[in-house]
């Protein structure tokens, strides 16, 4: 009983991490888009939480609250500062409208579940429904960076992917290795600082984040 | 089926929502002028708006055909038998056999082609007006229900909505992904549908602005009545599917005059909830640009097909 509760829950939080990438992929504004991405971290805390409970892994307690130091509290507090520095609140620009996005993002799904379909019927995991919305988040993340035209919003897709991406970990296998976890936490804390210099630099260069800019070779 | 008690029960039933409807929709303002720090109207004004209708002489455009005299009964008859359709009170009803869910949501096209044509009828601008925006926002809401209810349907393995609220209700309890998808999206179907705030403002005087009030501008007396009477019942009937299909606990069997007062009970506690709820909503929300409005309910419509996709995956 004690089981099917806490897999019922994290197949509701899945569900609710699935919600919050379409919302990612139709948002417009960076500051909702930095709020939502704090929630999608704390989606994945709790899911995480439930699935050690249950299934007693204690790494897992780690990773959890490794999550939350990262994703829910410094990363969005890193974006923040940023975009004020940067003094960036307008809102993003889409190379597609929205609709076709979300269109594209339903076949998307449709693909992830599809394609986990097969590997959820081998597992006998806690967690084996939700690989298919794990997949469909990473995909839908790296959507979110292909049709964005600002840099910020590719960033942030970026790092949703990798929350797409620890969170497939979990339900495929209880989550990686604790040693591997700390060094992709400590990969993407180090990429956000990195991007957070090259955002600055690109300003500087372009006078725009605006990647389009980049793809002029000469400077006329 | 067709006992005595079973159609006690359906009358019962159609009467008291009919009855209750505008209290509903009095209550919702009444809690939305409380969130907004305006002297609340009574609960109820719109009995009261009803009345003083009802005692009016129509005026008719001499230009109008007989569509226009008859599509607000058309209207009333529509919102009725849909409200007598939906397990408000009790499941099993005698009516409930004579639609499914498809069959529902073909009612309430049915009400918005007939009030389409009667606002283009007199050939006024904004009937005309009114009346395209209110075929862009329904063809829009049309499909995002169907999703919603067919991820209902999956669940339950019926499109009866009578039986899918007797699997919803007397099941154990757990928690079902795709519902929550699918509430969402009901949710934001509800406010369009029922021309609610983010879609359309039900309070506006504004006509360039209107969507719903645009097209009834040529009505008065009886016939404003009851297309208002009919409006409330909609929302009545809307906000009884929602609770039919994702709060359905409490409801009666028919036939069942004991679990009558809890079924009451239950009901008048959701719906006091539900009109708090989108008194809440509204005043939280802004109106979004018509132009917008597509893009709100293709979000509903993804919601309603992501419900129905998870369902797959999670069987259940």
């Amino acid at each position: 009983m004690g089981q099917s509760l806490s897999s019922q829950l994290v197949n509701l939080l899945a569900a609710f991490l699935l919600l919050i990438a379409f919302a990612m992929l139709s948002q417009r504004r960076i500051l909702t888009l930095i709020r939502l991405f704090a929630w999608q971290g704390a989606a994945l805390t709790a899911s995480t939480l439930i699935v050690a409970y249950t299934t007693g892994q204690v790494h897992l307690y780690f990773s959890a609250a490794l999550t939350l130091l990262l994703k829910v509290l410094l990363i969005p507090w890193v974006l923040h500062r940023l975009i004020d520095r940067l003094q960036i609140r307008w809102d993003v620009e889409t190379l597609i409208n929205i609709p076709a996005t979300m269109l594209i993002g339903i076949g998307l799904v449709i693909f992830a579940f599809a394609l986990a379909a097969p590997i959820s019927e081998l597992a006998n995991t806690l967690t084996r429904a939700t690989l298919g919305i794990a997949m469909a988040s990473v995909l839908l993340s790296f959507l979110m960076m292909i049709v964005r035209r600002k840099a910020v919003p590719q960033v942030i897709g970026f790092l949703a992917m990798e929350n797409g991406l620890f969170f497939a970990a979990t339900s495929a296998t209880y989550g990686m290795p604790l040693v591997v976890e700390l060094g992709v936490a400590l990969d993407v804390l180090v990429g956000t600082f990195i991007f957070g210099i090259f955002f600055f630099h690109i300003r500087e260069q372009f006078d725009s984040l605006d990647i389009r800019h980049m793809e002029k070779l000469k400077q006329d | 089926m067709t006992d005595a008690p079973g159609i006690a029960f359906q009358i019962l039933q159609s009467v008291f929502v009919v009855f209750a409807a505008p209290l509903l929709l009095g209550w919702a303002n009444q809690c939305r002028a409380w969130l907004q720090n305006r002297s609340a109207p009574s609960i109820l004004l719109p009995y009261y708006t009803l009345a003083k209708l009802f005692h009016k002489d129509a005026v008719i455009a001499s230009n109008a055909s007989p569509l226009f005299r008859i599509t607000p009964y058309v209207l009333f008859g529509c919102m009725w038998l849909a409200a007598g359709i939906v397990p408000v009170l009790a499941t099993d009803l005698p009516f409930a056999p004579a639609a499914d869910i498809i069959a529902l949501v073909g009612v309430f096209a049915l009400a918005r082609v007939f009030s389409a044509l009667a606002a283009m009828d007199i050939g006024t601008s904004f009937g005309g007006l009114g009346a395209r925006r209110e075929m862009l926002i329904g063809f829009l809401a049309e499909p995002a229900m169907l999703m919603i209810l067919f991820t209902a349907a999956f669940i339950s393995g019926s499109t009866q909505l009578n039986t899918i609220v007797e699997t919803l209700a007397r099941r154990e309890f757990a928690i079902y992904p795709s519902l929550a998808f699918a509430a969402v999206a009901f949710l934001m179907v509800l406010l369009a549908e029922n021309a609610r705030i983010p879609i359309d403002n039900p309070t506006t005087h504004l006509e360039l602005t209107m969507v719903h009030e645009a097209m009834i501008l040529e009505y008065s007396a009886r016939h404003l009545a009851l297309i208002e009477w009919a409006v409330a019942i909609k929302l009545f009937a809307y906000t009884t599917i929602g609770i039919a299909l994702f709060v359905p606990w409490g409801i009666a069997a028919a036939g069942d005059w004991g679990a009558l007062p809890l079924a009451f009970a239950a009901l008048a506690a959701k719906l006091a909830l539900a009109g708090a709820g989108l008194a809440f909503l509204e005043t939280l929300l802004a109106k979004l640009r018509l132009f917008l409005a597509p893009e709100f309910l293709s979000t509903a419509f993804l919601l309603g097909v992501l419900g129905m996709l998870t369902h797959f995956l999670m069987q259940g």
